[in-house]
């Protein structure tokens, strides 16, 4: 006697329209790179590795792995030690020009990477940081930063001030809060922040392709040149590298949903 | 508003899963009548609630006003149909909105515009007495005013039937009590059908006609509150309506009289006697008759404001004070008997921590209950 | 005591500060002064005057617009009943969630790649297209203007849909409750409460997403038509900048378009600060 609902048909038809598109284009690129001579029909008739293998060959990989992942936890820790303290005290302290540096600190995210990238690469070629890995971390903390304030700062706001004041009556200093109740309960905060940041940093073309040399390139860097210099190879070859990116940033994403739910993975503004 | 007469809910039944949150409920009350829901937290109070409004489904049962069936279970009136009002614990008040926007809502809905809803408005506020408040936001208000135009907003619309789920409780005991003055005066003067939700026996016995006292989603007694109050179906409903000492005890003799059961036992470490009113076939003159046979042991009912130090009262116990609150014209003591009971009492004379006494209480005043799951002492809950 | 808590608050801010100082304020103020200047260090506003004065250049912040405004809208629109559908919580809701945001994942390479192939005229939709008889001849998705739409449609709605979905869940559900027992079905309980009170949710989500709508770069280039009809001012800005070794007309380029992002946006505060005059507080109980 169940009654069917207009709005549980109109859900289950969009989602599986979305779901269609998406799993239909990731099931392309997917296909494309294991499979050779795939023109026309539903399904390619042959399947093969070699893609990866010219990629591999292609692409110093460990190397544009290595270079991805260091850039990535890098710029996601020095991020939190910097977003983390700022985050707090947003949360819980009322000072004069508060308003005034919040939207200052979150600025980065609303202004376009192109507005201050070009500058940021001019300056960092004249550091000597251009062209390598740490120029390309520093320039990757700055959208990075903002975001972090915004996705920890709801946590922190949960956590209830009064439970800082109660270990201060206990007898506990400044530190040890921060260390035996600040921290712990802003786990969750914290990974939340973490993983999606990571992901996001994973996903950050503009700024690391304006600062990037030869060897400092992180994958979606390479994976555009690859891209944009259409006809240099084949196609099935960029696909491959697509498909490894893909996988990386999958891997963060479900380890982001194993431990945090769905609606605490969002950012409150008031 | 839709006249009706009664409204009758035939064993409503709300299972989540298999979690039985309302059993068999059945009630019927007729229009202008205020009945109070008063039970513990979790007792199914604001599920029957909520069931009744609509706003939950219900797994079986019927509920009826008049002639006509609102909710069989299968198929149902919406909540938004049955022209019934719900005030709701948090106030739940349109933030966007300002207080005369607020209770303007349902007047709008029902196409009611102009001079005539500015009037039913402003009629609505004035009878919360929150003229002058029109224009300002709930955020500017203070608890007892979010509530008081919670209750504008609704019965502006004249509602068949109000509810209120916990109205009071957020509110501080000064605000609370005046709160309950004017939720009395409101339904002395305009006379709508009130279903009311509380934990609270001084909100249900100061302003219900009739009250239905629930544990574990089960009826306990329906009754008016001098019924309930005076009269308590079972050791637990006695237990929430006050009766706090109670204590262990075995029945030495049952006498039957024509309209009184006298009962002697053993408790406190004395041999007490009860005289309960129940008339000649009251089922529970058997249940007493039936735990003597088999020698089960009772629990007693006395209320601490029965207790005294008086002795012409009869049926004294020993014991000797642990502590004393003064409360200025009385003093409220926690004492301990023999076995360990504890007895609770109000004292007009002083009395010191650690004085032995002998307490009082009248054979009228004491009730007896057979020892059985129902005793909250003894954390029987299903 | 109050001297030290100071103290405290200037610690903890001061990274944050040094930070944005450092790497944002002082590369933008150095943009700024890139844009008003020419190479020989000169003051001119003929930066920004030829890039006005060019046609070509000009067009793409119509292009920009014309692309990144409807999807913005899309996106956001579409968020909106995707969030209150789940707003309650859903049966499955995680992995419907991770289904929803899957797109983040992909990385506009993918993504583009894969719209050529699944999207392309003998691809998989078309293929559907075709077999379902909605289409004669297989419909044109990719190269053009649509084909970027698509594109930043699908890698905006994550971010939309994520934001929505924790603002609507933080509205107190008592008020549905409130405003279904006045009288109001559930189509006049989202218009007339939850709406409004998603509208700074729905602020925030219009703006992020419009931001990273209107800096597109990648998907411009790879799926659409970026010698013409997608040539979208990002592109104009790079081809200065390393194309043409132009720095001071890049720089003005980007400032051009933090201007117009930050006026849009302002238009957005407006919007919502008419809808919104109430309290700040979303009547979390």
């Amino acid at each position: 006697m169940r009654k069917i609902k207009l709005s549980t048909v109109l859900f289950v038809a969009a989602m599986a329209i979305y779901v269609f598109n998406v799993l239909g284009i990731l099931g392309t690129v997917v296909l494309n790179s294991t499979s050779k001579g795939w023109f026309s029909g539903v399904f390619p008739t042959h399947f093969t590795t070699e893609w990866y293998a010219y990629a591999a060959n292609d692409h110093d990989i460990p190397n544009l792995l290595a270079v991805t992942f260091t850039v990535v936890l890098a710029d996601v820790l020095i991020a939190l030690l910097i977003a983390f303290p700022a985050a707090y005290a947003l949360a819980r302290h009322e000072f004069r020009g508060k308003g005034l540096l919040t939207s200052l600190f979150l600025l980065p995210m609303i202004v376009p990477p192109m507005a201050y990238g070009i500058p940021l690469a001019m300056l960092a070629y004249k550091v000597h940081v251009a062209a390598r890995v740490s120029g390309v971390i520093l320039v990757n903390l700055v959208p990075i930063v903002p975001f972090m304030i915004l996705v920890l700062m709801p946590f922190i706001e949960q956590v209830g001030s009064n439970l800082e004041s109660a270990a201060k009556m206990l007898g506990a200093k400044r530190l040890t809060i921060f260390r035996r109740i600040l921290i712990p309960l802003t786990i969750p905060g914290i990974l939340t922040a973490g993983i999606l940041s990571l992901v996001k940093a994973i996903s950050m073309f503009e700024l690391t392709y304006l600062v990037a040399g030869g060897k400092s390139q992180t994958i979606v860097v390479a994976l555009y040149a690859d891209a944009y210099a259409a006809g240099a190879r084949p196609p099935q070859a960029v696909d491959a590298l697509a498909v490894i990116y893909f996988l990386i940033a999958m891997v963060c994403l479900v380890i982001a949903l194993r431990f945090v739910s769905p609606t605490q993975m969002v950012f409150k503004l008031k | 508003m839709k006249d009706f007469k009664k409204i009758s809910v035939r064993r409503m039944t709300k299972r989540f899963g298999d979690k039985t949150a309302v059993h068999d409920f059945s009630l019927e009350f007729g229009k202008g009548e205020f009945v109070t829901f008063l039970g513990p937290s979790g007792c199914g109070k604001s599920t029957a609630l909520n069931c009744i409004t609509g706003l939950i489904p219900i797994t079986s049962g019927e509920i009826w006003i008049d002639d006509e069936c609102i909710d069989d279970s299968k198929s149902q009136v919406p909540p938004e149909k049955r022209e019934f009002g719900m005030v709701f614990q948090n106030y739940a008040l349109f933030p966007h909105l300002t207080v005369a926007e607020n209770v303007a809502f349902g007047l709008k809905l029902r196409k009611i515009r102009g001079a005539e809803l500015a009037k039913r408005v402003d009629d609505a506020l004035r009878l919360v007495h929150l003229e002058g408040y029109a224009s300002k936001f709930p955020a500017q208000m203070s608890g007892g005013e979010q509530q008081r135009v919670a209750i504008a907003r609704c019965i502006v619309l004249e509602p068949r039937l109000l509810l209120l789920d916990e109205p009071l409780s957020n509110l501080d005991a000064k605000l609370r009590i005046e709160l309950r003055y004017e939720l009395k005066a409101l339904h002395e003067r305009l006379k709508v059908t009130t279903i009311y939700v509380t934990h609270d026996q001084t909100e249900a016995l100061a302003l219900s006609d009739r009250i239905v006292v629930l544990r574990a989603g089960k009826i306990q007694q329906v009754g008016s509150p001098e019924q309930v109050y005076a009269d308590p179906a079972n050791i637990f409903v006695a237990d929430f309506m006050g009766y706090r000492n109670r204590w262990p005890a075995k029945i030495q003799s049952i006498e039957e009289r024509s309209d009184t059961l006298v009962v002697r036992f053993g408790s406190a470490g004395a041999s007490l006697e009860a005289h309960l009113s129940y008339p000649a076939a009251d089922p529970r003159r058997a249940a007493l008759q039936a735990a003597f046979a088999s020698g089960s042991p009772v629990i007693t009912a006395v209320r601490p404001e029965d207790i005294g130090m008086d002795d012409k009262a009869g049926n004294g116990i020993r014991c000797h004070a642990d502590i004393v609150e003064y409360q200025g014209n009385a003093s409220q003591v926690s004492a301990t008997g023999a076995d360990g009971i504890r007895i609770d009492f109000r004292s007009s004379p002083k009395v010191s921590e650690g004085e032995a006494l002998s307490i009082f209480v009248a054979p009228g005043k004491i009730l007896l209950f057979p020892a059985d799951n129902l005793d909250p002492k003894q954390g029987g809950s299903p | 005591m109050k001297g030290a808590s100071r103290r405290g608050l200037g610690f903890l801010l001061a990274p944050a500060i040094v930070f944005v100082i450092l790497l944002f304020v002082y590369p933008f103020a150095y943009g700024l002064f890139l844009s008003l200047t020419k190479e020989d260090g000169s003051f001119t506003l003929s930066n920004y005057l030829n890039f006005f004065a060019s046609a070509r250049d000009f067009r793409t912040i119509w292009v920009t617009l014309q692309i990144s405004v409807p999807v913005t809208f899309i996106n956001v629109a579409l968020a909106v009943p995707f969030a209150y559908y789940m707003r309650r919580g859903l049966k499955g809701e995680k992995i419907i969630t991770f289904f929803l945001i899957i797109p983040i994942t992909l990385g506009t390479v993918l993504v583009s790649e894969g719209m050529l192939t699944f999207m392309g005229p003998k691809g998989w939709l078309n293929q559907l297209l075709l077999f379902l008889h909605i289409v004669k001849e297989p419909f044109r998705f990719t190269h053009n203007y649509l084909g970027v739409v698509i594109s930043l449609g699908l890698q905006g709605f994550p971010y939309a849909f994520l934001m929505l979905l924790g603002y609507v869940s933080g509205i107190n559900p008592d008020l549905e409750k409130a405003s279904q027992m006045l009288g109001a079905n559930k189509l006049q309980t989202f218009w007339k409460v939850l709406f409004p009170l998603m509208v700074p949710g729905i602020a925030i989500a219009f703006s992020l997403n419009f931001v990273m709508a209107f800096s597109v770069f990648p998907s411009a280039v790879l799926l659409g038509e970026p010698s013409g009809p997608t040539r979208v001012i990002s592109i104009a800005a790079y081809q200065w900048a390393f194309e043409k070794f132009n720095f001071n007309a890049a720089s003005a380029i980007s400032m051009i378009m933090a201007a117009i992002e930050l006026l849009v946006i302002s238009l957005i505060l407006v919007w919502r600060a008419r809808m919104y005059k109430g309290a700040s507080i979303v009547g979390k109980g």
